[in-house]
């Protein structure tokens, strides 16, 4: 099931400055809520998002309990070569996505 | 006499002035108030949270479900071309029942006749991804409200829209006709046409149905709400896709 969507240019010429948009499916629950029954909502978030381009990380986030559901996250990078640009979600509960996309640099 | 029919007079002006629904030509979706950032968000399919259930909608179209172990696509193929255009009719009137049913209600039909399977929820995941997927292929059509058969439901829905109700005793139409453009809550109060829904409202931080929207403005009211596929809702969905005729369909839309 598709839960993250990523925009990541398919071309771009070396040394180009390329946006990376990211976008992904979570309740990012707080943790500071509390059910109509009075009893705590335990909190349910992604923690960190980290980019790799070719095996090297490029980007690194700490997601807090503040962030809104379904987290968005842009950043820059320089396009240096052809190759693979991994993402990787992790959180609260055991959450782990992975996604990648792949990149033509000419 | 004299004095009492001018008096009458002035009631009938009062009420009719009360009472004018928006000009054709002057009507606006609500997009064109949004703020740049939320436009840009609508905008890019990659940055348009509704678009994550959209793409589960599109898995779901060829899930197989229920007794008939049959998925929406055995029937209806692919929805790019099939549904093009689909959530521009609906609420759609249904010879069957004798009332329209909205694209909920439709998918809903299909799930329990054709895929022998229980309905889905309101504004469950499943329900809203659906709804978004098919709605999605309607994208950049004008709302159609054409069949006549919708003439009595449209005009109950007016009839609600109109109806002052709960303790603040507000009409749907003293904000959406007479106050549209003005402020509540720091947000401006949008015409009430129906283009972008299932809609993804940043306030509720989720996909959500336009039955829903409708409830959230009934609490407003301080109203009482009618329970999810009332009979109530689906006269005033059937109202505001006419109200919308000719609108383009946005879905999924962002609004605030």
């Amino acid at each position: 099931m598709a839960r993250a969507l990523i925009n990541v240019p398919a071309k771009a010429k070396r040394g180009e400055v390329i946006a990376i948009k990211t976008l992904i499916s979570h309740i990012m629950e707080t943790g500071f809520r509390h059910s109509t029954t009075g009893q705590a909502i335990p909190r349910d978030i992604i923690t960190t998002l980290v980019a790799t381009y070719n095996g090297a990380e490029i980007f690194r986030a700490e997601l807090s309990p503040a962030i809104a559901a379904n987290p968005f996250l842009t950043f820059y990078t320089v396009a240096t070569e052809s190759g693979t640009i991994a993402f990787r979600w992790t959180g609260d509960n055991g959450y782990d996505v992975s996604e990648q996309a792949t990149i033509t640099v000419e | 006499m004299k004095r009492l029919s001018a008096a009458l007079l002035l009631l009938v002006a009062a009420a009719s002035a009360l009472a004018t629904e928006i000009p054709l030509a002057e009507r606006r979706s609500s997009y064109e108030t949004l703020s740049p950032e939320t436009k840009a968000m609508q905008d890019d399919d990659t940055a348009n949270p509704a678009m994550l259930w959209v793409l589960e909608g599109e898995t779901a179209w060829s899930r197989k479900a229920g007794e008939a172990n049959k998925s929406c696509a055995d029937c209806h193929n692919d929805a790019r071309e099939t549904m093009k255009g689909a959530a521009t009719r609906y609420p759609a009137f249904d010879e069957k029942r004798k009332t329209p049913v909205d694209l909920e209600g439709r998918i809903n039909i299909c799930r329990t006749e054709q895929q022998k399977a229980p309905a889905l929820p309101y504004e469950s995941r499943e329900l809203l991804a659906l709804s978004a997927f098919v709605a999605r292929q309607s994208r950049g059509m004008p709302i159609e409200s054409k069949d006549p058969r919708l003439k009595p439901f449209i005009d109950q829905g007016r009839t609600l829209f109109e109806a002052r109700q709960g303790q603040l005793n507000l009409a749907c139409s003293q904000c959406h006709d007479d106050n549209f453009g003005r402020k509540l809550a720091g947000i401006p109060m949008p015409q009430a046409h129906p283009t972008g829904y299932p809609v993804y409202r940043l306030e509720w931080q989720s996909l959500g149905s336009l039955q829903r929207r409708l409830r959230n403005c009934m609490i407003g009211m301080r109203a009482e709400f009618y329970p999810y596929g009332a009979p109530e809702y689906i006269a005033l969905e059937t109202y505001l896709m006419w109200r919308a005729r000719g609108m383009n369909v946005e879905s999924p839309a962002v609004r605030p």
